[in-house]
């Protein structure tokens, strides 16, 4: 199919994936439109929404509240802290799988990712409990260390495929030039497998940020991230859609970014390197 | 410096058994090549004594001292990888200098011996690119400075002219042996290309499944072929192996006769036969030639002057002194 | 490549993964199952009793657990059935030569990084609200009545936000795998008298069957736990006419302190996960060979 096409059939093409692209794209695009205006203007029709005035008084109002920054960090750090921890954990176990395979290898792989498989709410009771007795209940710590078993099985897998695909032999290479393990770890492994590490950190920050299920039962006033500051616009006061949308965009902004450079690690990750 | 000995040295992977208990001997300063078809154990051979694989029964000695149970970084061999296996994050100069860098030796002492290496593989110009913007043949210089730095007791080869188109390796294949003469270090070579190991071999080993079929020089190997599997290996165009009527006047079950050693004639000879499909090379032809009362395809080789075709009726008269005369089991009947 | 000292190294390293992943689901799972034999009230700690199946008795006659389990499928299927023939007629269209495939690319992945209950909201107040939504305002730009999707049509809607949500996850996966297809076998096709349907039917299909099994697999681990989303917008209602099964667990538990009751529903949440992935590995098991 790739020979010469015409360009009125490219032009057709064009179009019909750019309606395509606009339709799905249209409510973050009506979003971001929202947050700059008013409250009055954001509930009116849709061209009267458009004619009216911007305004940064939604995000002023969302800056000014006094909570705004909590929420924003306790998103940062859980995000970033179930990031690090999970691959001081999974980068030994993927090195380890990939390059010293064993019989069980794929079978532990396997595994690993059937417990993602497991529904939340199944434990959901025994965490909150548990969490409830030993204090971590409504803890950035708690969260840090659920979210980031609930990602452990895509990081490990992530990595180990990245780690599979660093040809053995320039490993061989570094022992056979003397190279103990770790000198082989830190001189050839690291610098090659640091995009393969760097893409799984994207994407663990993306599922992370993004969580919902734990970070709504697992916090309240202390450790709540974005996710649960959107939520509590659930059951707003008077007018609120631009104070939402100012919210919502802000919340989202960092992740969509991110978002745009991980299509690939996206696919790796969540397919298990499955699809390439 | 440099005398390799395996006794008994045996692999199985699992329960597979890839390699039986052999011998072998690799003398100071050789060129000793493991030539065998694929899966023959050849590459597998040559880890074990890397060390990157570990016997499962046997002893490895370098230079009178056991090295068996040495990690490859120990045993003061250098390996040069089919893929060249460059590091691709660091410059030439540096995958040069990284052997240097974790034998802990001193800047000056490390300058010195890249410089070196450098000029002796014509890479002086290209110290400071990455391997990504090499050739494939400047790549493999790499791989060989990066070996040649240690100053190791041996260099290991494997099939490092695989990855190179056709010219190349030619030339390469000149450049290695020549490099051997310059260093008289030991060389152990896998390949699976008989005519490397013809044209740069002192010692050539014939592996087949793990088993050593034959040790010996190449003229050795072409001339005396302990058995079926080596005649046929060794030379090309292949040996003709000939059976039944035409092998039992020579008291043999097979008869080996090489394309080279048979005189062709439109006249009169010992066999008759039709040419079929034949190949001009320039400098030689080689006729493939139906043989009346003979099952395989002969092929001969003739001047490159001749212009016999397809069809044409001619007579071969097989060189009775350069016949080899092969038993039941294949082996070689003196 | 390995020698002795790397596998003792190597179980070494694996083994906080192991250790942590195995603690993370017997420790939780054991003691879910204990608690859905107990009578569990956690506005009144201490009484616990054993009560045997009485919970998962309960849990299972009780009316909205019919509900819960059709919409929990319900919203599976509809789900799947979107994103899959969505995904492959996006994947195909955004294959095709045009300008600015990058930026449409971009704009059609985008709903997909946006955060659960940002989405719920969004489409709740926004577009879906029958006084001051966009939807709403349309409507009566037509001279019609709006409608009040969160209030007649509440699971259908929440499938509608979360098919936006997973369409494009299945058009990237798709779109992947088309890419790599080999044009030489569509043109060879080509030369051998094959129309466009046939080509699609007999060599892109099954090129990217195992992209699409895929897809199923990771996004019914997600479908089935779909929360944030009723959450925000409904709440599970009106009555139980928005809960799936993850929501009604969470109700009993969480918002009825029956641990008891909330623990029997975990289990059978877990039973139902499991019978729809040996379904679905049995179903498609022969496109995936890891």
């Amino acid at each position: 199919m790739a020979r010469a096409i015409t360009t009125k059939q490219k032009a057709i093409n064009t179009a019909v994936i750019w309606t395509l692209g606009l339709v799905m794209f249209f409510p973050i695009f009506w979003l971001i439109i929202l947050s700059f205006k008013t409250e009055s203007d954001a509930i009116m029709a849709p061209m009267e929404v458009l004619m009216s005035g911007w305004t940064m008084e939604s995000y002023d109002a969302v800056n000014r509240r006094s909570d705004y920054f909590k929420f924003f960090s306790n998103s940062v750090i859980i995000a970033l802290g179930s990031t690090f921890l999970g691959l001081l954990i999974a980068v030994p176990a993927a090195w380890a799988m990939a390059f010293v395979p064993g019989k069980r290898t794929k079978d532990i792989l396997l595994w690993m990712l059937s417990t993602k498989m497991l529904p939340p709410v199944g434990v959901l009771i025994p965490i909150y409990l548990l969490f409830r007795d030993t204090g971590l209940l409504d803890t950035r710590i708690g969260l840090v260390f659920v979210l980031m078993m609930i990602n452990l099985p895509i990081i490990v897998w992530m990595l180990y495929t990245y780690f599979k695909e660093i040809p053995a032999e320039i490993l061989e290479a570094a022992r056979m030039d003397g190279a103990s393990l770790g000198k082989e770890v830190l001189y050839v492994l690291t610098p090659m497998a640091l995009p393969g590490i760097a893409s799984t950190m994207l994407l663990n920050i993306i599922l992370a940020w993004n969580e919902a299920f734990w970070t709504l039962n697992l916090t309240a006033a202390k450790a709540a991230p974005l996710t649960a500051f959107i939520a509590s616009y659930s059951s707003p006061e008077g007018l609120f859609y631009a104070k939402l949308s100012a919210a919502s965009v802000m919340a989202i902004a960092p992740i969509l970014v991110m978002g745009w450079f991980s299509q690939k690690q996206l696919v790796r990750g969540l397919t298990f390197g499955a699809v390439k | 410096m440099g005398q390799i000995v395996l006794k008994q040295v045996s692999k199985s992977f699992g329960d597979t058994e890839v390699i039986p208990p052999l011998d072998l001997t690799i003398e100071e300063g050789e060129f000793v090549v493991f030539v065998g078809p694929s899966g023959c154990g050849k590459s597998t051979l040559l880890r074990l004594i890397a060390g990157l694989e570990d016997v499962t029964s046997g002893n490895i000695e370098i230079d009178g001292k056991s090295a068996t149970a040495l990690p490859p970084a120990k045993r003061g061999l250098a390996m040069v990888f089919q893929s060249y296996a460059l590091y691709p994050h660091m410059s030439v100069r540096k995958n040069i200098a990284f052997p240097l860098k974790m034998a802990g030796l001193d800047k000056a002492d490390q300058k010195r011996r890249i410089e070196n290496a450098a000029h002796v593989l014509n890479l002086t110009d290209y110290l400071d690119r990455k391997p990504g913007q090499l050739s494939g043949g400047q790549r493999q210089r790499v791989a060989i400075g990066r070996a040649i730095v240690r100053e190791p007791a041996a260099f290991l080869f494997d099939e490092p002219l695989s990855n190179l188109d056709a010219a190349l390796r030619v030339g390469m294949r000149l450049e290695i042996s020549e490099l051997h003469k310059r260093l008289a270090t030991t060389m152990v070579y896998v390949t699976h290309d008989q005519v490397e190991a013809m044209t740069m071999a002192d010692k050539i080993v014939v592996l087949q499944a793990g088993v050593i079929e034959q040790v010996g020089s190449p003229l050795e190997l072409y001339r005396s072929p302990r058995n079926r599997f080596v005649a046929g290996f060794i030379g090309s165009p292949k040996m003709n192996l000939i059976e039944g009527d035409k092998a039992a006047p020579h008291n043999a079950k097979t008869i080996g006769i090489r394309p080279e050693h048979i005189t062709v004639s439109t006249e009169s000879g010992d066999w008759a036969g039709t040419v079929g499909v034949s190949e001009h090379l320039g400098s030689d032809t080689f006729l493939r030639v139906t043989v009346d009362g003979i099952d395989e395809h002969i092929t001969v080789r003739v001047s490159g002057e001749i212009t016999l075709g397809y069809g044409d009726k001619v007579f071969l008269t097989p060189d009775i002194s350069n016949l080899h005369r092969f038993d039941e089991q294949g082996l070689r009947i003196a | 490549m390995a020698t002795q000292h790397s596998r003792a190294s190597a179980r070494l390293m694996i083994s906080p993964s192991v250790l942590l992943l195995l603690g993370w689901m017997l420790i939780p799972l054991c003691m879910t199952v204990y608690f859905s034999f107990l009578r569990y009230d956690l506005l009144s700690p201490g009484t616990e009793a054993f009560t045997g199946w009485d919970n998962y008795y309960y849990f299972l006659t009780d009316p909205s657990f019919n509900d819960a389990i059709t919409n929990t499928l319900s919203l599976l299927v509809g789900v799947l059935l979107v994103t899959i023939i969505g995904g492959i007629g996006f994947a195909l269209l955004l294959n095709l030569p045009a300008w600015g495939q990058g930026i449409v690319r971009v704009l059609v992945i985008a709903p997909f990084f946006v955060m659960p209950t940002v989405s719920g909201l969004l489409w709740k107040n926004m577009f879906m609200n029958p006084v001051n939504g966009v939807f709403a305002h349309i409507t009566l730009a037509f001279g019609g009545q709006p409608y009040d999707f969160l209030g007649q049509a509440p699971w259908e809607s929440i499938i509608l936000m979360v098919s936006w949500q997973w369409l494009p996850f299945a058009t990237l996966i798709l779109l992947t795998a088309l890419q790599s297809l080999d044009q030489e076998q569509l043109e060879a096709a080509e030369m051998d008298g094959a129309s466009w349907g046939s080509r699609f039917w007999h060599i892109v299909l099954p090129h990217i069957s195992r992209a699409i099994t895929v897809v199923i697999l990771i996004q019914t681990i997600f479908l089935l736990s779909i929360f944030a989303e009723i959450l925000v917008t409904t709440n599970g209602g009106p009555g139980t006419a928005s809960t799936n099964l993850t929501y009604l667990i969470y109700v009993q538990s969480l918002l009825q302190y029956d641990v008891g009751v909330g623990s029997a529903g975990g289990v059978i949440a877990i039973i139902l996960a499991n019978i729809v992935a040996i379904f679905l590995m049995r179903m498609v098991g022969k496109n995936l060979d890891k």
